[in-house]
Parts: C-alpha cells; sequence; structure tokens
C-alpha cells in the first residue's frame, strides 16, 4: 500500500507563561486544542484521534496525566495515544499523529503537547536519587555546559557567540505574542552582564520554566485540499524522521550525534535536498542553551563542522535580513513548556509555510525544518513541511 | 491494510525481580527475540517502547533501559507512557505506512520496590480526586459492588472466574498464583476490601516482554507460523470516576467492534470466524465479566471460547507489560499450533478506562 500524504490544517497555541494559574491542566490543553481546532474549522467530533505528548510525569507529579485529560480532549470512544521520548517529545508527538495519517487509518488527528511546570519542580523531578548512582543534582544546564565548552575549544569560537543567539532570539520574541519572555528594553550588553550560571551559559543564555500547550490538527489529502479550496493553507509534510542512540558508549560525539546527523540525512533524502542552506527557507531548532544554535546547524549540514558560529556572527539566522532565520518565534529561549517545546517548534515551521506567523512571518517560506531533541542529547525528532505537496 | 505478524516474543514475570534493574532484566529478553528471528539491534525498521517513570522512580527512565536494547549506530525508535501494547500499536502503524518491514516493541514494569496500588492513585483527577488517596483497590471494589447490585454479575461468577484463572495458571510457567480451588473454596476466603477477596485481585509482579512484528513475506520468512493481526483497535472512555457507569466499559465495546468482533465472532476480510480463545487483561475478576460482555463474547464463552488460556493477570500482573504480554500469550499459542484464532486485549486507566483489541489468526 502506498504512503498517504498528510498535512497541518490547523494550529493552536496558549499564551507562555512562567505560571498559568488562570487555567487548570485540562483548561491549559483544551485553550491549545480549541484554538486549533478553529484554526481548522473543526469541532471536537471531527476529530478520529487524539495523540498526546508530554516530558516525564513527575513533571506535574501525575501519573500517565492524559488519562484524566481524555475528556477536557474531548477523546471519549475515540483512540487515545500518549507520547514520551525525553525533550523530544514534543516533535515525536507531532511524528505519530503523522503515521496515523500516513498508514490511512485516520483522516483528522487532534495532537496537544504540553507542560504545566508552575505545578511541580523540573529541577527537582530530574535529580531523584537511583540506588548505587550519585545525582549531580544539575540539572539539564550542568549536564550540557561541558559538552558546549567542548564544541567552543573545537570550533575557536568567538566567546559572545552564545550572547548573540539569545539576545537574536529574545528579540524575535517580541514578535510573537505567544512566547513567554517579552523583554523589550533588553540590551545585549545586559545580556553579556547576566550572571554566569554553568559556564559558559550566563542566566540571559537559559530558557525559562512555562506553562504552556501547543495543538495541531493533521488531516489526510482530501481534507487538506479542502482546506486549501477554501482559502486555509495546509502545510505539507513532507518528510519525517526519528533516530535514537545510547547515552554512553566509547567514541560518542556528543557535539554532533551520529544520531542527530542521521535524523537529518534521512529527512533530507525524503524531501530530495541535497543542499539544505539553499533548499530550506526557515528553521525552528530545540536551543535550550544558546550555544546549541550553532552546534545544530552544523549536525544538521548548515554548515561545515566548526564553522556554524559565523552565520550566527554574520546575522545570517536573524529574522530581519538573515538568509537563514532560526527560531523566529523566539524559541526555546523565550518559552519553554519542556513536552510542548518540540510541538511549538514543529508548529512554527509549519505555521511559516502556511504564512500565517504574523509579524515574525519569513517573506516568501515555502519549506521549513522542525527539530527537537532530548536526553543525553540523544534522542531526535525532525520534520520538514512545505507549501507543495511532496 | 497491510498483512502484519507477530513473529517471536520472550517474556520474565516473577513476584519480585529484586537484584535487577530493568536493564538487567530486560537484556535476556529482548536478546531472548532477537535470537528467535536471528537479527541484531541495527536490523529492525522501528524501535518502540512502553514503561512508566512513576515506577522507576525516575523521570526519563526509558532513556536507561535502552541500553537492553543498544542503540549503537543510532536507531529509529520511539516509546510510549502506556502499556506496551500501545507501543505494539504504534509500531504496527509504522508497518502500516509500508516503509519498514520489522519492528521490535518491548515493555516492562518493576512495581516490587513502592506501592502500586497506593501509586495508582496519582493517575487520577489531581484536583479533585488524588487529595483523597483512593488507593486502586479500594476504586475496583467501588465498581464491583456497583455491578453486584445492579446484577451485573454475581459473587458466584466472581469466584468462577478466579478458579478457572487459577487453574489455568499452572500450565503456565510466568504465573505467580495458580491452583486448584473450587468456587465455594474461594468464596469461603475472607474479603479483603469487600466485596473484593485477596484472589478478586491480580497478584502483583516485576517483568517485562519483548516482541517483534513484521510484514508479509519479512513475517512468513522469520516465523513458521506467524500470528497475523487480523484486527487492531483501541478507544478510551473519559475518567471521571462519578459519571461513568463502573459496571461497564463502552471503550471496550467499540474497540472490539472496530476490531472486527462481531456476535462472537472474527469478522476477517467479510468472512465470520470462530475464535478458539482470548486473552483478557482484566486485573481483578469481575472485570473479565464486564469485558466478556461488552466484546460481546459472553455467550460464546458458555460455548466453547477459552477464556484466559494462560491464567490471565491474576496468575500475575506487571504493571505497563500485562497488556503486551496478554497479545505475546495468545501469539505463542497461535504459532505452537494450539488455536487458529484469539483476541488479546489490554486495558489501562482505572477502571478499565482505556482497552484495546487485537485479533490474532495462524494460517
Amino acid at each position: 500500500m502506498a504512503k498517504e500524504r498528510c498535512a497541518v490544517v490547523g494550529i493552536g497555541q496558549t499564551k507562555y507563561a512562567s505560571t498559568r494559574g488562570d487555567v487548570s491542566l485540562a483548561g491549559l490543553v483544551r485553550e491549545a486544542a480549541y484554538r486549533a481546532l478553529e484554526d481548522a474549522e473543526m469541532t471536537w467530533s471531527d476529530i478520529d484521534a487524539v495523540v498526546i505528548g508530554k516530558a516525564p510525569d513527575f513533571f506535574e507529579g501525575i501519573m500517565m496525566p492524559e488519562l484524566y485529560l481524555a475528556d477536557a480532549l474531548g477523546c471519549a470512544g475515540k483512540p487515545m495515544l500518549r507520547v514520551h521520548t525525553a525533550g523530544s517529545v514534543g516533535g515525536s508527538t507531532c511524528l505519530v499523529a503523522a503515521s496515523l495519517v500516513q498508514a490511512g487509518i485516520h483522516e483528522r488527528v487532534l495532537l496537544v503537547g504540553f507542560e504545566k511546570q508552575s505545578e511541580s519542580n523540573a529541577m527537582w523531578a530530574l535529580s531523584l536519587p537511583q540506588p548505587f548512582s550519585v545525582s549531580i543534582n544539575a540539572g539539564a544546564g550542568g549536564y550540557f555546559s561541558p559538552i558546549m565548552r567542548q564544541y567552543m575549544e573545537m570550533s575557536k569560537a568567538p566567546e559572545l557567540i552564545g550572547c548573540l543567539v539569545a539576545f537574536k532570539d529574545r528579540q524575535h520574541a517580541l514578535k510573537n505574542p505567544y512566547a513567554h519572555l517579552h523583554q523589550k528594553d533588553l540590551t545585549f550588553e545586559q545580556v553579556v552582564d547576566s550572571p554566569m550560571l554553568w559556564q559558559p551559559i550566563r542566566y540571559s543564555e537559559t530558557c525559562p520554566s512555562s506553562d504552556g500547550a501547543c495543538a495541531m490538527v493533521l488531516g489526510s489529502e482530501k481534507v487538506a485540499e479542502a482546506a486549501q479550496a477554501e482559502g486555509r493553507p495546509p502545510a505539507w509534510v513532507q518528510a519525517t524522521a526519528m533516530r535514537s542512540e545510547a547515552n554512553n558508549f566509547p567514541g560518542r560525539n556528543e557535539v554532533s550525534p551520529l544520531a542527530s546527523e542521521q535524523c537529518a540525512q534521512d529527512l533530507y533524502s525524503q524531501a530530495g535536498i541535497t543542499d539544505p542552506l539553499k533548499e530550506i527557507d526557515m528553521l525552528e531548532m530545540y536551543v535550550p542553551f544558546s550555544w546549541y544554535e550553532p552546534m545544530w546547524l552544523e549536525s544538521l549540514g548548515f554548515a561545515e563542522a566548526g564553522e556554524g558560529w559565523r552565520l550566527v556572527e554574520d546575522g545570517s539566522t536573524q529574522l530581519e535580513g538573515g538568509s537563514l532565520p532560526v527560531n523566529c518565534s523566539g524559541g526555546v529561549l523565550s518559552s519553554n513548556p519542556i513536552g510542548a517545546s518540540g510541538t511549538i517548534r514543529f508548529a512554527e515551521a509549519a505555521l511559516q509555510v502556511r504564512g500565517m506567523a504574523g509579524e515574525r512571518q519569513v517573506d516568501g517560506a515555502r519549506r521549513a525544518l522542525g527539530h527537537a531533541y532530548g536526553g543525553g542529547a540523544q534522542y531526535f525528532a525532525m520534520w520538514i513541511v512545505g507549501s507543495e505537496k511532496p | 491494510m497491510r498483512e502484519v505478524a507477530v513473529v517471536a516474543s520472550a517474556m520474565v514475570q516473577q513476584e519480585a525481580l529484586v537484584s535487577d534493574t530493568e536493564v538487567e532484566f530486560m537484556v535476556p529478553v529482548i536478546s531472548a527475540v532477537k535470537e528467535q528471528v536471528g537479527m541484531g539491534s541495527q536490523d529492525f525498521g522501528f524501535v518502540c517502547s512502553g514503561s512508566s517513570d512513576f515506577l522507576a522512580g525516575q523521570a526519563f527512565s526509558f532513556v536507561q533501559t535502552l541500553d537492553a536494547v543498544g542503540a549503537v549506530p543510532p536507531i529509529s525508535e520511539s516509546h510510549v507512557e502506556m502499556d506496551g501494547a500501545w507501543a505494539l500499536y504504534e509500531a504496527w502503524v509504522k508497518l502500516q505506512i509500508g516503509e519498514v518491514d520489522t519492528a521490535l516493541v518491548y515493555s516492562y514494569g518493576k512495581t516490587s520496590p513502592g506501592s502500586l496500588r497506593d501509586v495508582l492513585a496519582t493517575q487520577l483527577d489531581p484536583y479533585y480526586v488524588t487529595p483523597l488517596w483512593p488507593d486502586a483497590v479500594s476504586l475496583a471494589a467501588l465498581g464491583a459492588r456497583i455491578g453486584l447490585e445492579a446484577g451485573a454479575f454475581t459473587a458466584q461468577e466472581m469466584a468462577e472466574v478466579v478458579s478457572r484463572s487459577l487453574s489455568h495458571a499452572r500450565g503456565n510457567e510466568l504465573a505467580v498464583r495458580s491452583g486448584d480451588m473450587s468456587p465455594e473454596e474461594i468464596l469461603a476466603t475472607p474479603d479483603t476490601v469487600p466485596p473484593l477477596r485477596d484472589l478478586d485481585c491480580a497478584p502483583e509482579t516485576d517483568g517485562g516482554v519483548a516482541v517483534v512484528l513484521a510484514a508479509e513475506n519479512a513475517a512468513e520468512r522469520l516465523s513458521e507460523r506467524p500470528a497475523w493481526i487480523r484486527g487492531f483497535d483501541h478507544r478510551i472512555d473519559a475518567q471521571s470516576i462519578g459519571t461513568r457507569d463502573l459496571a461497564r466499559a463502552p471503550s471496550a465495546a467499540i474497540a472490539a467492534q472496530h476490531a472486527g468482533i462481531a456476535g462472537g465472532q472474527a469478522h476477517i476480510g467479510g468472512k465470520a470466524e470462530k475464535l478458539d480463545f482470548v486473552e483478557l487483561y482484566a486485573p481483578y475478576s469481575y472485570q473479565e465479566i464486564i469485558l466478556l460482555h461488552e466484546m460481546g463474547l459472553s455467550e460464546a464463552a458458555q460455548n466453547g471460547l477459552v477464556v484466559n488460556p494462560s491464567g490471565g493477570t491474576l496468575g500475575g500482573h506487571t504493571m505497563m507489560g500485562s497488556g503486551l504480554m496478554r497479545i505475546a500469550e495468545a501469539a505463542q499459542r497461535i504459532s505452537r499450533g494450539e488455536g487458529d484464532r484469539a483476541a488479546a486485549h489490554a486495558t489501562s486507566g482505572p477502571l478499565l478506562q482505556q482497552n484495546m483489541v487485537c485479533v490474532l489468526e495462524g494460517e
């Protein structure tokens, strides 16, 4: 049997904030889902199946919360799947939902990624003591900073590249009404002068802790064509890929993991892309710490090893005047509801190729890449969406 | 639909795997299925697993367990925070797309370090229900009480389920509880949480299961008698305990219907065929009666349809694993030629909230 085409036909996001005290968990996911349905001009009863993604259950202290959320998301009587692939989960959730359409099983699938970090403490959740092992109690920043230092050493990149990334993403966030951080008066100097947390990462070079949910409706070719005919452009899924590798093994390249490189190559071969820098119009990458922007640019094949920082330095990755705008939404550095963070990347890529990204729209974006990673940089999920059918 | 079959499976289940971590007890299980099909970790087109961080007591616990597969070099892989039966579903969907032909699926649960019945209270509405800490057995007792008072089943019928399950479990080396007890003897045992007796509740176990799925020619190459998946569906109900009829499981009825079960038979390719046996994931005796009713199999069960030939979960219950184990049990029996057609069922969530039905057939 042939693979069916699939497209994004509806997108909904909540406002991201450190505490969404105005809504329950159910209210939060429902807000995003309802907006996605509105965008798709559908109602709950149009949906065939629901796919939910979120990061560890300890982040809210609820075991398998989707069971309780089934009601709020209109799942009763329908199939419901809960994805969890570490930090890449928001992206994997989109890919699992897409596979339900691509396999020809469903016509309209609702997917939701969410996190309500204010309900608990992610640092605690990531540092639960385990028998026979020493907890470093360092959270994600402590884990990734040596890898970023390794990159700096290898690439000889100028010291302030990370600050440039952080400042750029915060500027982009000002154009995104959903972004958590809206730091209108932030200056580059303030980023540089912010306290050092985990060298080389300063306070302003890390992601915030956010509440939020992001939802999408995926449709079959028939559903997407009907939307197109009514003037609602779909974002066609042109390629999807997931890769995982072990956390520890001799010779592992932690700066550019093989799983990341292979995942990107799989994507390009599906989409018929030979020169990603020329053929991709914009990128939404998972960059929770500033230095990951140049690192992923290299790993995904947009620059040679050790050269990715040059795209940051010369302004190529800026929305204003850049040739390869990266994280026009403000990125993970401006909003980080962890389980939704991958979904937001995938959704922003889709918004861009639908021409619906508002003030942060990249002119003429026809093909965009959404990216997410997780674990010790060992889980990867990516997709390419475009304004044209694959 | 593309023809996909279970071609290999292996399981471990004990009262407590005290000295082993999840990685340690999953290595032999995953190695066993790889050996059965003569494949290495990198040979599978897709890998998918199911587990719960709340049982491991650690965020991202499945990341460690990936070491039992050996993801070096990288693999195409995914994970669901669900029973492994849903990981199998995700892999089956992946095979339906037609780009890969084989998948490795596994799941596991180690509940012995904690009190599962209390941990499961955190699956409920976090604002209105969990703060009351209703433990899983007490909730199940509520369901049983409602069913008994509504006349959906009797205490005698519950005891018959237990009697038959324990008897079947005698032939299952993975069972931790088995025996030869008449319904009368069972009814004479004290009730722990009335109206439930200890024997009505599945004994908790640690364990894991791995399964290999293959499509079309690959399935025929890898198994002498593949267990072909002829129908596969899963559905969920709203959770809210106060609004559900706890003596019913509507999602089980819808899943069974979409998997092709109607009138007590399996409908495969437009033909109604007799089911030889069913493997049901019913953690409490009375839930088996509810499931048979919802799946329209109550009458067939009186007329030769064998229910839970493995003894089911009343012989041993591995949280996050028992659903995939039901499918593996059914597939093994079919591959051994001990039946031509079976339905395997999996459940998740409190009081049969989520249900899956998988119809398997040997040729």
